[in-house]
């Protein structure tokens, strides 16, 4: 990926957007490759055993994931993840807000549940293992239990933080509850609810990740460690490499769909600041 | 109606109000954890879940009390709030360091923004089998993802706080002659203040999860181990009463970060919209 595009790095025309362009590539490529190359250089002049040189780990990358482990451990894994957190999401968001608009629930149930966030979820992965099952449903229940905390707690807090006097008006406009929840209570409730949905998303990575590697015989987690138990180094590598992908994948949806949900507050916010 | 029967009363009946208000949280509050025992409680006693791995709450309380009175349980408290501590501190002055330098510098923030942006999504308990190799079983092992999880809470907080400089203050202080030194001291500092405290919040947080998760899956010593050997000799009631104590680790945690955040920035005018984990 990195080879044939460090040729672009160099700009040769004299057009302005030739130039900025190649600038622009050089600031975003010019560090990783920099730190690539001391990386290999270092490796091939004294060779650590766990750290194999970049092209190894791209070897072993390539034939380690492209192939049949590609649809037996790397899509299971994507598809519990996604399932965990798409039940996660929905699921604090829908409670959230009937907790955020009712009062005396809300303050029910508020201390509970900061306790359960407060709570690290991986220790509840031994608990779940043992009340379902080392199986799929185990490694989704796992997620959506210590990835829902962060939703539904944002969800509560941004529900309740409605500016009062647009209720006030809504209702008094006689605005159907319906038409309220989808132009006031949700919008307004949306910045926070997507603070929650990002702490939501790496939690719900690393409850993968555990969930596999030790309550599982299948998955990108225990396919990393069998491979440091059997000191298959550049594999365990390049494991760490996909995982990575996995992450700057989900952060990268996750800022897409935020600058779709957020087009209207980071309007707000730039006005105010200039 | 009720606006009409209120409104005299408003100015008066205020701090009363307020009062009732408080009062009526707490004590709903307090039933809210009490109906939570109650379910707990009865969930394993009706036998919707098998008792033998859902221990009861009055089991699992007086379990508690049982590991309060044992010097091993504290000992296992000490060494998680160690690697803890040992951990925040060690991301906290690391992120400090380089995100004031990198923040400064525009030509730095520019070129380290993709690798930024592709090392803070890697999960840190993806390193695990690397430190694992690296350290064997122990605590630099922990260390290493312990710190690799923080470092990126506080940077990422640091680097904004120190770009968010007020553009009038710093001409001003350029034009008063400030030495560099100084406008790092009376400007930058202040400004990124509330940053760097958001961002040792998180950090404190994501420590403790990753300290605990280190000691279950790299057995090292700490509370995180005791919950995984109660686990393999079939102690449930202990599992859970550890649960419970991880959970009030961090809830204590996160109570004292937020006072030391309000302390510390009782001077700070503005209420940030600040991201609460």
């Amino acid at each position: 990926m990195t080879l044939y595009t460090s040729t672009v790095v160099t700009p040769r025309r004299p057009s302005r957007v030739w130039a900025k362009f190649g600038e622009n590539t050089a600031y975003a490529l010019g560090l990783p490759i920099i730190l690539l190359v001391i990386w290999g250089v270092w490796s091939s002049i004294s060779p650590a055993p766990f750290f194999p040189s970049p092209l190894v780990i791209a070897e072993a990358f390539i034939e380690t994931w492209v192939g049949p482990a590609f649809f037996a451990d790397v899509l299971p894994s994507l598809g519990r993840l996604a399932i965990g957190i798409v039940l996660a999401v929905g699921l604090g968001i829908a409670a959230g807000i009937v907790i955020g608009l009712v009062q005396w629930l809300r303050e029910l149930l508020e201390p509970v549940f900061e306790f359960f966030r407060a709570v690290p979820p991986p220790v509840l992965i031994p608990i779940v293992a043992v009340l379902v099952g080392a199986n799929d449903l185990m490694k989704v229940v796992v997620i959506v239990a210590g990835a829902i905390w962060p939703v539904l707690l944002n969800t509560i807090e941004g529900v309740r933080a409605t500016d009062s006097v647009m209720t006030e008006t809504a209702r008094s406009f006689a605005v159907t509850s319906g038409e309220r929840l989808r132009y006031l209570v949700l919008p307004s409730a949306s910045p926070r609810i997507m603070t929650g949905v990002r702490q939501c998303l790496s939690i719900a990575l690393i409850l993968m990740v555990i969930s596999e590697m030790f309550f599982s015989s299948s998955g990108l987690g225990y396919r990393i460690v069998y491979f440091q138990r059997n000191y298959l180094i550049a594999e365990m590598w390049s494991g760490i490499v996909l995982l990575g992908l996995i992450g700057v994948l989900l952060a990268v949806i996750f800022g897409f769909v935020e600058r779709r949900v957020l087009r209207w507050y980071h309007g707000i916010k730039e006005v105010e600041r200039a | 109606m009720t606006a009409t029967a209120d409104a005299p009363t408003t100015v008066a009946g205020a701090p009363r109000a307020r009062q009732h208000r408080t009062m009526r949280k707490l004590v709903l509050g307090v039933a809210g954890i009490l109906g939570f025992l109650a379910t707990w409680q009865l969930l394993p006693t009706l036998g919707i879940v098998n008792p033998a791995y859902f221990p009861t709450a009055t089991e699992t309380i007086l379990q508690l009390f049982v590991l309060f009175g044992d010097l091993e349980f504290w000992r296992n408290v000490g060494r998680t709030l160690t690697s803890w501590a040992l951990g925040l501190l060690i991301s906290t002055v690391l992120a400090v360091v380089l995100g004031t330098i990198i923040g400064l510098v525009p030509f730095l923030r520019r070129a380290t923004h993709t690798t930024v942006e592709f090392l803070r999504p890697i999960p840190s308990v993806a390193l695990i089998p690397l430190a694992i190799l690296m350290f064997g079983y122990q605590l630099q092992a922990a260390l290493l993802i312990i710190v690799y999880a923080g470092f990126w809470q506080v940077f990422i907080q640091v680097l904004y706080g120190v770009a968010d400089v007020d553009a009038v203050a710093r001409d001003t202080a350029r034009s008063f002659g400030l030495s560099r030194g100084s406008r790092i001291v009376n400007l930058v500092f202040p400004t990124a203040l509330p940053y760097l405290m958001t961002g040792l919040r998180l950090a404190a947080t994501v420590a403790l999860i990753l300290a605990i998760t280190a000691e279950m899956f790299i057995s090292i010593p700490g509370l995180g181990r005791a919950i995984m050997l109660a686990r393999e000799s079939g102690q449930w009631t202990t599992v859970y009463a550890l649960v419970i104590v991880t959970g009030m680790l961090g809830l204590l945690v996160n109570l004292i970060f937020r006072a030391i955040e309000r302390r510390s920035l009782s001077w700070h005018q503005s209420v940030r919209g600040e991201e609460v984990l």
